[in-house]
């Protein structure tokens, strides 16, 4: 082949090349990273019918698991090479460091626009995980930084067949009446509460519960600001919950190293009595075990002195890029993804509650219970103020050494105190 | 001449340098840069702590614990995986039928995706459903039976065994290289000698498989230290801290707290220490071969 020949090839490729772009130019494409794999389908249906409506084309980038998602967001944070929308799966903190580095959009004006219609659609909690009020801690300008694309909220979940097996005709009402079903579980070699505590995020999230019924709200908000320590009375009666739950044989074995998937399994599989669950385990059982015949309710009481609360909110959160060409077409997309019609459509694809209250009207019976509980539905990320994450995993850690026998209630909360106290000297230094 | 053949070839390395340097050297230098802040790593800006971090880590409990717990399994591995290993590797080298069989099945743990044998075997000792127990109630061994991953009495060693069985084949695969490469003449030798078999193992085959012994040790070693994803999978660092491994720790600190700059710190302790621990290694099969 001559030299002129090969160049005459290049020339055409190169040409080729500069006219599909310029062809691939005419329409934008708005780029979405994301990490719900049970959602993947319903989101690509929902682009197509997104293409089909407006010609712009929007491509869903699935990265899962969350794990994997969440060190992808960070890495391409650094490089400066997120997509036009994405979600940040952390604490407040790294979402409050996501918007100072000025990776993310100030979605306020565009919330506020029509006498604030699209900022009404939404259920109040679903929109306060997003929100920054003002005079928060972390600094940052009040305002609206996140789409809430559905809602969640975790509560106990309990086999209707297994609990009648045990003798009971109702769950428990309280947390006494939980623990006596520990007695019989255990008699008849069941498997008590299964929950993920292998990820100890959710024994935060049950420990959380408990400690805002035993202590309310303020006393919590007070600890993690430093002014009441984590040995105070309350905290080691929530500590101590853990130990009678597991001397009572309520809890399953096995579920300190328990992962939220094998939870799901065992529950599914009729193996479990009780589920410690957020509502996204809907489609999950329905997919394991479509007969599977189980109620929602609230975790028992404590204390009839503070209300009971639940951990919930937006479930799932997508973000836009600050720096991206298409901001205000991937703002377009979330607005017309968060309109009624394509959020029933999610919900019941997916079985999620919605983020838009006005699409709830078609609920199945365990959703709607789901979306009862979200009433008293709380979050650390609306509290204004952040745990330290050392805090954090030494409470939760110190926890599943109370399950095993190892600590004391009144150990761990020293260890806890000794850690928060070693933070808080850290940040006053710095 | 000269000058211009010395360009050329520093033309032909260029690339293979330019890449390294990114890939490595540039990445290896941020590092320790990264160490001596404090960041977020989101953040455009840092703090400069100085030494701050590496003093953190001497003090660091959790840490030095899951440096422990990387320890004992090394040194199961190193005792317990290299043993069978080897004596694998000289049962195959030794005229048997199917060796080229055994060669094949006792490398296919190794070639097994980590996640995989985690899960199997984290559903073979589970507590309640798991086939170990199934099998120990069967044998009427009741009082054995116990949740393995969820007891701190048993969780260490019962993933430290797992490792072993997952790493098990490479040792093989080395010895049997290793065993290969003596020469058959000093058995024979050995034996016009009036060797019997332990004598000849123990004056011919063992001292020639130092050099290899030695090696097999240091992957032992910085594989081992390094495990972390059989232990993600089978019970991700509980019951509490007690599977805990600096890998772990270091992730918990880059994901969980947001700490990126105590996490390259942890990296780097971690490294001075493998390399610490190799030397030594090195050292002692050197005088011991002297």
């Amino acid at each position: 082949m001559s030299v002129r020949r090969l160049a005459g090839i290049f020339l055409s490729l190169l040409i080729l090349s500069g006219c599909s772009s310029k062809l691939q130019e005419a329409k934008s494409t708005v780029t979405i990273w994301h990490w719900m794999t049970d959602r993947e389908p319903a989101f690509r249906e929902l682009a197509s019918r997104y293409e089909a409506k407006t010609g712009v084309r929007v491509n869903f980038e699935l990265y899962a698991p969350s794990d994997a998602y969440s060190q992808k967001i960070r890495s391409a944070a650094q490089g400066t090479n997120l997509p036009d929308i994405f979600g940040i799966l952390g604490e407040k903190r790294d979402f409050s460091s996501f918007i100072k580095a000025g990776l993310i959009v100030d979605l306020t004006p565009y919330m506020e626009e029509n006498n604030s219609v699209w900022k009404k659609s939404f259920f109040a909690k679903a929109l306060a995980v997003n929100e920054f009020n003002p005079g928060n801690s972390y600094g940052i300008k009040p305002g609206i930084y996140g789409v809430p694309i559905d809602v969640m909220s975790i509560q106990l979940l309990y086999n209707k067949k297994l609990l009648k097996q045990l003798g009971f005709n109702k769950p428990p009402q309280n947390f006494q009446e939980f623990l006596s079903i520990g007695k019989n579980i255990k008699a008849a070699n069941m498997q008590g509460m299964v929950s993920g505590w292998g990820e100890i995020w959710m024994i935060d999230c049950f420990a959380n519960d408990y400690a805002f019924n035993i202590m309310g709200k303020d006393k919590v908000i007070a600890t993690i600001k430093g002014k009441v320590p984590y040995t105070d009375p309350d905290w080691i009666k929530v500590l101590t919950l853990f130990k009678d739950m597991q001397e009572s044989g309520v809890l399953a074995s096995g579920l300190v190293t328990m992962i939220n998937k094998n939870a799901e399994q065992l529950f599914a599989n009729e193996r479990a009595v009780f589920a410690f669950n957020g509502s996204w385990c809907v489609n999950v059982y329905k997919e394991m075990n479509p007969s599977l015949d189980y109620g929602v309710m609230l975790p028992p009481k404590v204390s009839d002195k503070y209300p009971a609360s639940v951990w919930g909110g937006a479930g799932s959160s997508f973000m836009v890029n600050a720096r991206s060409k298409n901001k205000e077409e991937a703002v377009k997309f979330l607005e017309w993804l968060t309109e009624r019609d394509q959020q029933a459509y999610l919900s019941e694809a997916t079985n999620n509650l919605p983020a838009n209250k006005e699409s709830v009207s078609k609920l199945p019976e365990v959703l709607a219970s789901f979306s009862e509980g979200m009433e008293v539905a709380t979050h650390p990320s609306v509290w204004g103020v952040s745990e330290f994450p050392a805090v954090i995993e030494t409470l939760d850690k110190g926890i599943q050494s109370i399950i095993i026998g190892e600590r004391t209630p009144e150990q761990v909360a020293a260890d806890v105190q000794k850690i928060k106290e070693r933070e808080l000297a850290k940040r006053k230094y710095n | 001449m000269k000058f211009k053949s010395t360009l050329e070839n520093y033309v032909f390395v260029l690339p293979a340098v330019t890449i390294f340097a990114i890939f490595y050297i540039i990445p290896f230098f941020w590092v320790f840069s990264y160490a001596l802040h404090d960041w977020d790593g989101i953040l455009p800006t840092m703090t400069f702590v100085g030494l701050g971090n590496f003093k953190e880590i001497l003090v660091d409990k959790i840490w030095w614990q899951s440096m422990t717990n990387a320890g004992y399994i090394t040194l199961v591995a190193l005792t317990l995986q290299n043993a069978v290993a080897f004596l694998l590797a000289w049962a195959c080298d030794r005229e048997i039928r199917a060796k080229n069989f055994y060669r094949v099945l006792f490398f296919i743990p190794p070639v097994l995706s980590e996640v995989v044998v985690g899960l199997v075997w984290q559903w073979i000792l589970d507590g309640n459903y798991g086939l170990l127990n199934h099998w120990l109630n069967g044998m009427g061994l009741h009082a054995w039976v116990r949740n393995w991953l969820s007891d701190p009495q048993t969780a260490l060693s019962a993933v430290a065994i797992v490792h072993c069985w997952k790493g098990f084949g490479w040792g093989f695969l080395i010895f049997l290289a290793g065993l290969q490469t003596i020469p058959r003449e000093l058995y024979e030798a050995a034996r016009v000698d009036g060797a019997n078999a332990w004598h000849t193992f123990k004056n011919v085959t063992i001292p020639l498989m130092i050099p290899v012994a030695v090696l097999v040790s240091i992957l032992t070693i910085l594989g081992t230290m390094q495990a972390f994803v059989l232990i993600i999978a089978m019970t991700g660092g509980g019951p509490a801290y007690h599977t805990d491994v600096p890998v772990l720790r270091i992730l918990a600190s880059m994901r969980g707290s947001s700490r990126f700059g105590y996490a390259c710190a942890q990296g780097i302790t971690f490294g001075v220490i493998l390399m610490a621990i190799s030397f030594i290694q090195y050292r002692f099969s050197k005088k011991a071969k002297a």
